[in-house]
């Protein structure tokens, strides 16, 4: 299973840009709000960790349909279904990959472009403590929904249909935590709720996901 | 003889041939006089006027469309467990009419909220869900659309419909949380039974029955639809392999 | 190490193209599956891989021993020929890649990305991934597509060594490797579309049929 995980890393580094595509959207996005809401410090700031945790979240997106797709063209996930890892395994560990090459980087980096919105001071930490738990979810329900569409032909557009809705619960929590937090209200259960949403997500998914990949390699 | 035999695509196309001009004929017998008495012969509601009156569509397509979801986690749960082609089939049958009554219930309240609330749109936790659930039904149905092979399809929005059912249950409470109901969705339902009297609730429970009865008739005809969709499948495939 | 295959049905988009197949793959010995294009010699190695289940009859072996190898490769383009070689080893739990990079002439070319390689190339990396599988049944499609003579002959050889280790390879091919092995046509077992012949595998699929008729 270590060996996946290298793999996939190694991959996703040499085929350039790995780390880059999704943190560059993400600087964009943030780039792009304030010329949309204009450049009032009082209402950016407001709106700040909301926007930070809608931008990572379709950075998110972006990447997804890799997680599988190209494994599943080429025939190694074929001869990884026939391995001795179990299937299941194969999901989580994939799923990890993603989030090492896209959840953390922009976990790493969204209070630093919280610095473009205003963000206020308690509020860099807030969104770094949310988007940690928060992003894994994001990664392994992705990896759920790229199970589902891996045999389509043009699945990228469908995958973002199945997976957005999804997202829903972890986005109101999270959204909500990380903006309770920089008003300096109680975050606590936002912020378990998202907690739970991710063990639980971490815990099950897995095994919905593998189930779809063994259909669909049929 | 179990309950199982129905489950045959054989049976049941027998069985859903016979049933299917009375469910018809019933619903007719009671959505059209609900509907009629509901609209005409109520009296208008001394602080709505004449738009409460559309609760009549507005109630029993919001419940049918929460219904119909629940429908579908349970065939579903059945096409992965007992591998019954009718039940799979019709909880595809069922989606295109879920959505619909959604959509139904969304627009119409719509409509009633603007002369009650003065907005046609509040983020109310209630109306949210809605809106979430809509997003659900259309993407089980995307998913449907993509796949040719009818039991690939079968499997993948089964799997999809269970985990979507548990997202869907998880965003119903972070809506809540979200948004701790600003404005007060029990006008939506019959919880405030000082404003609900009796004159209005009997033509609203015939209308419920008349939509369950109408929804029950929809879906025979499409599963029967489907399941005549499968069968052309198989059929299509056989020829192609009889030229190979 | 010895399969057993009794009685089995494969499927293909649920339909069966394939009905009441039996054959022994007996260790130390090579069977050539032969049969027309588009008569489901893919179908069944795969359901025989573990891929997908057969609609009826029983394969004895546990596909944990089992090897597949398709026209897909599974190769990783920027990935080195160590690094292809050496994933799929430690997957398997195998330490050394040394005999499969000399058993298909690979020495001169592992530090190159395997996307830089020419067809054949790949193709001998493919087959070379075999041998870090540890594992004693080999299902091979079409293997020796794109290969040249000299390459056939080396990967004639592999499972020359493969079955004399009491290993065993069920080989899709059409040209003669020159193998000592028996045939295996599958064209008798293919499933005949006719449905007025009641068969009892197809029972799952047999209610569908009378419902219409």
């Amino acid at each position: 299973m270590i060996a996946l995980l290298v793999r996939d890393m190694r991959l996703a580094m040499r085929a350039g840009g790995g780390f880059g595509l999704g943190l560059a959207f993400f600087l964009i996005v943030s780039t792009l709000v304030p010329f949309g809401v204009g450049p009032e410090a009082a209402i950016l700031s407001r709106i700040a960790p909301g926007i930070l945790w809608v931008g990572a979240l379709l950075a998110c997106l972006l990447s997804l349909d890799r997680i599988f797709q190209l494994d599943f063209e080429d025939g190694s996930l074929d001869l990884l279904a026939t391995a001795p890892i179990p299937m299941e395994g194969t999901v989580a560990i994939k799923a990890l990959a993603h989030w090492l090459v896209t959840g953390l980087p922009l976990t790493l980096a969204a209070p630093a472009f919280g610095a473009l919105m205003n963000l206020q001071s308690p509020g860099h930490y807030w969104i770094f403590i949310t988007l940690l738990i928060g992003t894994p979810a994001l990664s392994m329900i992705g990896a759920f929904g790229a199970a589902l569409t891996v045999g389509l032909k043009r699945g990228g557009l469908l995958l973002s249909l199945l997976v957005l809705p999804l997202y829903i619960p972890t986005l109101i929590f999270g959204a909500e935590a990380a903006t309770r937090g920089t008003a300096g209200l109680s975050a606590l259960t936002p912020l378990l709720m998202m907690a739970g949403i991710t063990a639980g997500s971490i815990a099950l998914l897995p095994f919905a996901a593998a189930a779809a990949l063994r259909v669909n390699l049929r | 003889m179990s309950l199982w035999e129905f489950a045959n695509p054989v049976k049941f196309m027998a069985l859903s041939g016979k049933v299917l001009p009375w469910v018809i004929g019933l619903a007719a017998l009671t959505l059209i006089p609900g509907l009629i008495w509901g609209f005409f012969f109520t009296p208008e509601a001394t602080n709505f006027g004449n738009s409460v009156k559309i609760i009549y569509i507005h109630v029993p397509s919001a419940m049918m469309a929460i219904n119909i979801w629940v429908m579908m986690l349970v065939t579903s749960l059945i096409w992965i467990v007992r591998r019954h082609h009718v039940s799979v089939r019709a909880a595809k049958a069922a989606a295109l009419i879920g959505v619909t009554m959604t959509v139904i219930a969304l627009i119409t309240g719509a409509i009633w909220g603007e002369p009650m609330w003065g907005t046609y749109w509040a983020w109310d936790p209630r109306l949210t869900s809605f809106l979430i659930l809509f997003l659900f039904y259309l993407g089980y149905m995307a998913l449907w659309a993509a796949i040719e092979n009818p039991d690939t399809a079968a499997d993948l929005t089964s799997v999809l419909c269970i985990v979507g059912s548990v997202f869907a249950l998880l965003s119903r409470y972070a809506v809540n949380f979200w948004n701790q109901g600003l404005h007060q969705g029990a006008s939506l339902s019959m919880d405030r039974e000082e404003h609900v009297a009796n004159v209005y609730y009997l033509p609203l429970l015939l209308c419920i029955a008349g939509f369950i009865l109408l929804f029950v008739a929809l879906v025979l005809i499409r599963t029967r639809t489907e399941l005549r969709l499968v069968r052309l499948h198989r059929l299509e495939i056989r020829e192609r392999m009889k030229d190979a | 190490m010895e399969m057993r295959v009794d009685n089995l049905s494969v499927a293909r988009g649920g339909v069966p193209v394939l009905e009441g197949v039996n054959f022994t793959l007996s260790a130390g010995h090579v069977l050539i599956l032969r049969g027309p294009n588009g008569s489901g010699k893919t179908t069944l190695l795969r359901t025989l891989a573990g891929l997908q289940p057969p609609i009826a009859g029983h394969v004895s072996a546990d596909p944990e021993n089992i090897t597949y190898g398709a026209h897909a490769d599974g190769l990783k383009a920027t990935l080195t020929v160590e690094e292809n070689l050496r994933f799929w080893a430690s997957v398997h739990g195998i330490d050394s890649i040394d005999a499969a990079v000399q058993g298909f002439n690979l020495t001169g070319l592992t530090h190159r990305p395997a996307g830089n390689l020419s067809a054949g190339q790949k193709r001998r990396l493919g087959l070379a991934r075999l041998l870090v599988t540890g594992r004693p049944i080999w299902l091979l499609d079409e293997p020796t597509v794109s290969l040249d003579t000299a390459s056939v002959g080396l990967f004639a050889d592999a499972v020359r060594a493969h079955v004399a280790g009491g290993g065993t390879a069920l080989i899709a091919t059409h040209i003669d490797l020159g193998l000592q092995a028996e045939t295996f046509d599958i064209s008798p077992y293919r499933a005949n579309g006719d449905r007025a012949t009641p068969s009892p595998q197809r029972d799952r699929y047999a209610d569908f049929d009378e419902a219409f008729t």
